[in-house]
């Protein structure tokens, strides 16, 4: 097996630059699984070699992370390091049911640490990958998960998503922030603090910005913040609301939702601020917009024909389409990165429930059991959506997989956490 | 002109009231399944809300005047001024129309189910249509902002049907409350 060349993680520097920013860290979000899917890869993963001079083994990350994947089965290997640079016992590995072995090891030269790991096919007894990571102590995690993701990529065939961050907003009393966090929920920084409100954080597609709303001058105001320099723009503050910020595919423009002419109509603008133009044009609420991946498309939602459902229009403008016909409440609308479903929120008896559409046949599912979903948000790779709702009479973050067979819960101690979005594949 | 006649219930809810913290002194409501009743038959709703001499303003703090109740309560996703807020808005309207100096702020509110952006258009639209209203009424637009604080600010923090109907709402608030 060939080892690739020697990687430097730019990934990890960028996330020394986010916790340098850090106004204060958080705890932690807590996962809980329940349910999993039938067809798991059975995979063990050994202890690495040398990672006991870490804060937290990587091994422990990278074990968690492919199990809460919902396509992985964690085949126990015990606490002894499992040799790096040695082959194998495959039959070993077979008896006890892996079908795939991850082995790694972590030294230390001048404050440097390196982290390698290989992975094998156990039934073949053949290498599969191989790679080696150069990082700082504190970054520990981002080799983890770089390392969860090579494993995810190799043996399902799609990215890994376990490198991504989301952001959300989490209430505390009367306090407001702002939170940057992995995937996992982990290493949370609050990158904004209001005593008003904030809402509707989403991602620039470049993963390098957030565009939000905020109330701190007493009205919604649009803000486009940088996560690594923490300047921030106002990219929309005109009289009335300005609210619902989308971006473009390719990052250069946002539809956003104005009431500077009075009801509540999708506008769009470039990304300084810069040439505001009206695209919709209906006597109700036209709010939510969000982009079809190709760009071609706007999917948001309007109570034009009575009532709020989710309709389609050209990212130009002019006519639209209804989507959505079951039920008198269907909101926030999220297309998936392949363009083929929608997730949305569906008032059903009573019952704020999240849904899937798939848009070539418009057949439709419920997929929790909850009552107060709100706010979905696909995962860059499309197998999972993260969504907020309620559990215990505060505001938690779950996730489901679109097929829904996996879910888990990304929890926190007493406080609220809404209006969650999945930040786009690390890069 | 004062009327000293109020009965016993309404007087407590008042001084109950004037102890809460809120800047809109709305007595609170009863916690049942009907609308909230502002109860302007026991108000002197026909008297214009001018006093002969000191700040023209007081009256809007004075629990006796109708001027004194600014929330008009909304249905479920809904954003029509019902009927029983008329006497309210008319009252403000004319009170807005004597002082042309005086400015409202209309903040708009829903309740906590659904999106927050979908409310956020909802609780403007609220807010509109209590402008709407006052301007129907000849009050200039100069003297009316309205704004949609959508179900971010809840006024009620439970999470049942006596709360969310408290909190469907459009507050009128006078330059110095806002």
């Amino acid at each position: 097996m060939k080892r690739r060349n020697f990687l430097s993680l730019c990934s990890a520097i960028a996330v020394v630059g986010l916790s340098g920013m850090a106004s204060l860290a958080h705890a932690q979000l807590s996962i809980e699984i329940s349910g999993a899917g039938a067809s798991r890869i059975p995979i063990a993963v050994g202890t690495f070699e040398g990672e006991n001079l870490l804060p937290r083994t990587i091994s422990d990350v990278v074990r968690d992370d492919l199990e809460r994947s919902g396509l992985f089965r964690r085949v126990e290997t015990g606490p002894q390091p499992i040799p790096e640079a040695t082959i194998p016992d495959f039959a070993n590995w077979k008896g006890r049911g892996a079908d795939a072995l991850a082995v790694g090891a972590v030294g230390q030269s001048g404050g440097r640490f390196e982290a390698r790991f290989r992975l094998y096919d156990v039934a073949r007894a053949q290498g599969l990958e191989g790679q080696s990571y150069a990082f700082q102590a504190d970054s520990y995690r981002d080799v983890a998960h770089r390392i969860a993701d090579a494993i995810y990529a190799k043996l399902i065939g799609e990215p890994g998503i376990f490198s991504t961050r989301i952001a959300y907003v989490e209430k505390r009393g009367q306090q407001f922030s702002l939170v940057v966090a992995d995937a996992d929920g982990a290493r949370a920084v609050a990158v904004l603090r209001s005593g008003e409100p904030i809402i509707s954080p989403t991602w620039s597609p470049d993963g390098t910005k957030l565009a939000y709303v905020s109330f701190e001058a007493k009205k919604p105001i649009i803000y486009v913040r940088d996560i690594g320099s923490e300047r921030r723009i106002v990219l929309a503050n005109f009289k009335g609301s300005n609210s619902a910020p989308a971006w473009s595919p390719d990052g250069r423009r946002l539809a956003i939702v104005l009431t500077k002419d009075g009801l509540s109509q999708l506008y769009m603008v470039n990304a300084d601020g810069s040439g505001v133009r009206r695209i919709s044009n209906s006597s109700g609420i036209d709010t939510e917009p969000t982009f079809s991946p190709d760009g071609q498309y706007i999917y948001f939602t309007s109570d034009r024909g009575g009532a709020p459902q989710i309709y389609r229009m050209s990212a130009n403008g002019g006519d639209a389409q209804r989507v959505t016909f079951e039920g008198g409440y269907n909101v926030s609308p999220r297309v998936s990165p392949d363009g083929k479903t929608l997730a949305y929120i569906s008032r059903n008896n009573g019952r704020f429930q999240l849904m899937t559409m798939d848009l070539a046949t418009q057949q439709t599912q419920v997929m929790t059991d909850s009552s107060k979903d709100e706010s979905p948000s696909f995962a860059p790779n499309g197998r999972y959506i993260l969504y907020a709702t309620e559990a215990g009479g505060r505001g938690v973050l779950s996730v489901v997989s679109v097929d829904g067979k996996t879910r888990y819960r990304l929890s926190q101690q007493a406080s609220d956490v809404r209006e969650p979005s999945w930040g786009p594949l690390a890069r | 002109m004062k009327h000293y006649q109020l009965p016993l219930a309404a007087l407590t809810a008042i001084v109950l009231a004037a102890c809460s913290s809120s800047p809109t002194q709305e007595p609170a409501p009863v916690a049942n399944n009907a609308p909230i009743q502002v109860q302007p038959q026991q108000q002197p709703t026909t008297t214009t809300p001018v006093q002969p001499s000191g700040n023209p303003f007081a009256v809007l703090r004075d629990p006796n005047n109708i001027l004194s109740k600014r929330s008009v309560y909304f249905d479920f996703d809904s954003y029509v001024v019902n009927q029983q807020y008329v006497p309210l808005v008319e009252a403000h309207a004319r009170f807005l129309k004597a002082n042309p100096s005086a400015k409202v702020l209309i903040q708009g509110n829903t309740d906590e189910r659904g999106s927050s952006e979908y409310n956020l258009a909802l609780g403007q639209k609220r807010a509109d249509a209590v402008k709407k209203n006052l301007s129907l009424l000849g009050v200039p637009e100069s003297q009316i902002e309205s704004v949609s604080l959508g179900k971010e600010k809840p006024k009620a923090a439970g999470h049942d049907e006596a709360s969310w109907a408290q909190n469907r709402r459009s507050d009128i608030l006078y330059n110095g409350e806002f």
